[in-house]
């Protein structure tokens, strides 16, 4: 392996102690492909690859001056294009960010969101008594952990924007309905969850995301069950990869994977046809980050009626719909910055494809691409369902 | 120079608030307790002027749950000192606080105590010109940046309509925030976790709590829907008329 000395041994050594094959970061050829493949690298004052030069040169504090590092969504879509198989998504620019959020570098969007989670569990600020509101009317009930007191075959990790958002919770209220219709035995955490911490974790917060798995390692081991499953893609990639090196060890699926296997159960149960075009948006947290791009699609084509096509960015060269990292409370500054939103630029894609419907599996994407059909010209009847949405409705529940 | 930050907790609004059994009283049972955001402001403008001026800056709290965390955030912050005041003041008023506060800060021999201009639970006035009182000092609100020279401030203040006047405060003295220069920062959690590791709270015993001079709540209730407006409608000679008719049966024509 060719050696390249580092001069600014702290940040690397860093990067060497949070990511697995870290060390590649010695292997940078400059090649650019991360800069030219960032959907907001032409933005950025240190895009991946000019980061790695400044860092070899010595000049890592001049990044830290800087604040336009702030608009990586944290997409991987660097990682996934490295020839050196550089982990750089979790490792240099979540780092990157860790230092300027310890310089004071925040923006007060990003900060209100960091400090409504510390102290609420939530980047909303909402109060945590009233995390499982949205259950409330749902028959049969919803059980909560904490007040049946059983063990239950599958942990539901709802999330942040499942359990607070008005739209999002309509996905959570059609998700409770397909597992009760197929007999899972499930309960959630309630008042007792808190944030999975990903994507302020990403965001830079590192203390942050351990104190929050902490307190949610503490709730698991509270209960008995078999498996956990997760709406979130960033929550499953949290438990999943990153929660088991603080020692909270779970199996763990997305809801997606959970339910494809049970697809032989689910077909007799979807009498109504969705007769739509629909298009798949893989979750950066799902799909490039994870592996997972089948399943969703296998539950999508089981749906009568259902016509699947493909976006011009699809599978591991998807599009992020910009709220990852941190980006889903960095609107108003990436906004300012880029005067464009790459939840539009999705949305104009789905409406080339000719879909009557974008369908998603991840709680940040409906509101963020509900917005974006309003903005973008000619694209305002197509609808946005999240594949739970869809397989309720031809569920008829 | 001796700088001293008084900051209060008040109920968070983000839980629904309850009238306990007595009628007169907030139900403490679902009650969280968050920073004063006006304290929280006076706190950065603490940590500004200490940037600035390199002056001793403590923050001094009533013991009530959640008060550890302020003050290590605070420490984190650049805080130099923190004092918590021992003592039940659960549901006590701003004048027994103010006396409390009083007592210890004296301790202090500070040239200047800043402390939020006001707080949402303010029911027997501002916390900030009780404690001037009680410490003998003269007293600024609505104050929004501060610059200190020896022996004296320059104090920035706030009033309605848009107008600011700098005046000079000579110390020691009270002011109180009403917003600092720049928003509170943030501070890491790793940097709060570090701080709880070294640094260590002062406890101080105040006098017995004294709340005379605050008024005597009667009743504590949730906001309650009143009579309905009455629509009245018709040509613009008719509306008069009808106004004149009601104003005469009011007894105000």
């Amino acid at each position: 392996m060719p050696e390249t000395i580092l001069p600014n041994v702290t940040i690397y050594e860093k990067v060497l102690a949070a990511t697995t094959h870290g060390e590649r970061l010695k292997l940078c050829l400059q090649c650019g492909n991360c800069s030219g493949i960032c959907p907001f690298g032409y933005l950025m004052v240190y895009p991946p690859s000019r980061l790695i030069a400044a860092l070899r040169a010595g000049r890592f504090d001049k990044v830290l001056d800087t604040d336009a590092l702030w608009m990586c969504v944290s997409c991987y879509a660097c990682t996934a294009v490295c020839p050196a198989q550089i982990p750089l998504t979790p490792g240099l620019m979540t780092l990157t960010k860790e230092e300027l959020l310890l310089a004071g570098n925040v923006p007060s969007e990003l900060q209100s969101a960091l400090e409504n989670t510390q102290r609420y569990g939530n980047p909303q600020g909402e109060s945590p008594r009233k995390r499982a509101d949205w259950a409330a009317d749902i028959q049969p009930e919803v059980k909560l952990l904490g007040k049946v007191r059983q063990p239950v075959d599958v942990l539901w990790f709802v999330g942040d924007y499942s359990s607070y958002h008005p739209r999002v919770q309509l996905i959570s209220k059609a998700l409770a309905k397909i597992l009760s219709a197929l007999k899972v035995d499930f309960g959630i955490l309630g008042p007792e969850e808190n944030s999975d911490g990903d994507s302020q974790r990403l965001a830079g917060e590192r203390g942050l995301f351990e104190m929050l798995a902490e307190k949610n390692g503490k709730a698991f081991g509270k209960y008995q069950f078999n498996e956990i499953i997760t709406t979130d893609p960033h929550a499953y990639n949290a438990i999943k990869n990153e929660y088991p090196a603080l020692g909270i060890n779970y199996p763990v699926r997305h809801y997606t994977e959970f339910l494809a296997e049970r697809i032989d159960q689910l077909k007799p149960l979807l009498k109504t046809e969705v007769k739509a075009k629909v298009t798949y948006h893989d979750p950066c947290y799902l799909g490039r980050a994870n592996g997972i791009f089948d399943q969703p699609r296998a539950l999508l084509e089981v749906i009568p009626g259902v016509e699947l096509v493909e976006m011009s960015h699809n599978h591991m060269n998807s599009l992020c719909c910009g709220g990852g990292g941190g980006g889903m409370w960095l609107d108003g500054f990436q906004w300012e910055k880029a005067h464009v939103r790459l939840s539009e630029w999705r949305v104009r894609e789905a409406h080339a494809a000719g879909a009557d419907v974008l369908a998603v599996a991840c709680p940040y994407e409906t509101p963020r691409f509900e917005d974006a059909t309003k903005t973008v010209e000619g694209a305002g009847s197509l609808k946005v369902r999240d594949i739970a949405e869809l397989l309720g409705e031809a569920m008829s529940i | 120079m001796n700088v001293a930050v008084l900051v209060k907790l008040v109920p968070d609004l983000v839980e629904e608030l309850t009238v306990d059994a007595s009628g007169v009283a907030l139900d403490t049972a679902w009650l969280r307790l968050i920073i004063n955001e006006f304290d929280d402001h006076a706190i950065e403008q603490g940590v500004l002027l200490k940037e600035r001026s390199g002056c001793q800056l403590t923050i001094v709290a009533p013991d009530v749950e959640g008060v550890d965390d302020l003050l290590f955030t605070a420490s984190a912050k650049g805080a130099d000192k923190l004092i918590k005041i021992k003592g039940d003041f659960n549901g006590v008023n701003n004048h027994a606080l103010a006396r409390a506060a009083a007592a210890v800060i004296k301790e202090l021999h500070p040239d200047l105590v800043i402390t939020g201009v006001q707080a949402n639970n303010d029911l027997d006035g501002s916390v900030g010109p009780l404690l001037a009182e009680c410490l003998g000092m003269p007293y600024v609100g609505y104050v929004s940046g501060i610059t200190l020279s020896e022996g004296k401030s320059r104090a920035r203040k706030e009033y309605p309509g848009g107008l600011i006047a700098e005046m000079d405060v000579i110390l020691p003295a009270v002011l109180g925030i009403q917003a600092a220069e720049q928003p509170p920062r943030y501070v890491a959690v790793s940097k709060v976790r570090q701080v709880m590791k070294t640094a260590s709270i002062e406890e101080q015993s105040a006098p017995a709590l004294e709340p005379s001079g605050g008024p005597t709540i009667g009743r504590m209730f949730q906001p309650e829907a009143a009579a309905h407006a009455t629509m009245i409608t018709g040509s613009a000679d008719e509306v008069a008329t009808k106004l004149v008719g009601i104003f005469k049966e009011l007894g105000v024509l």
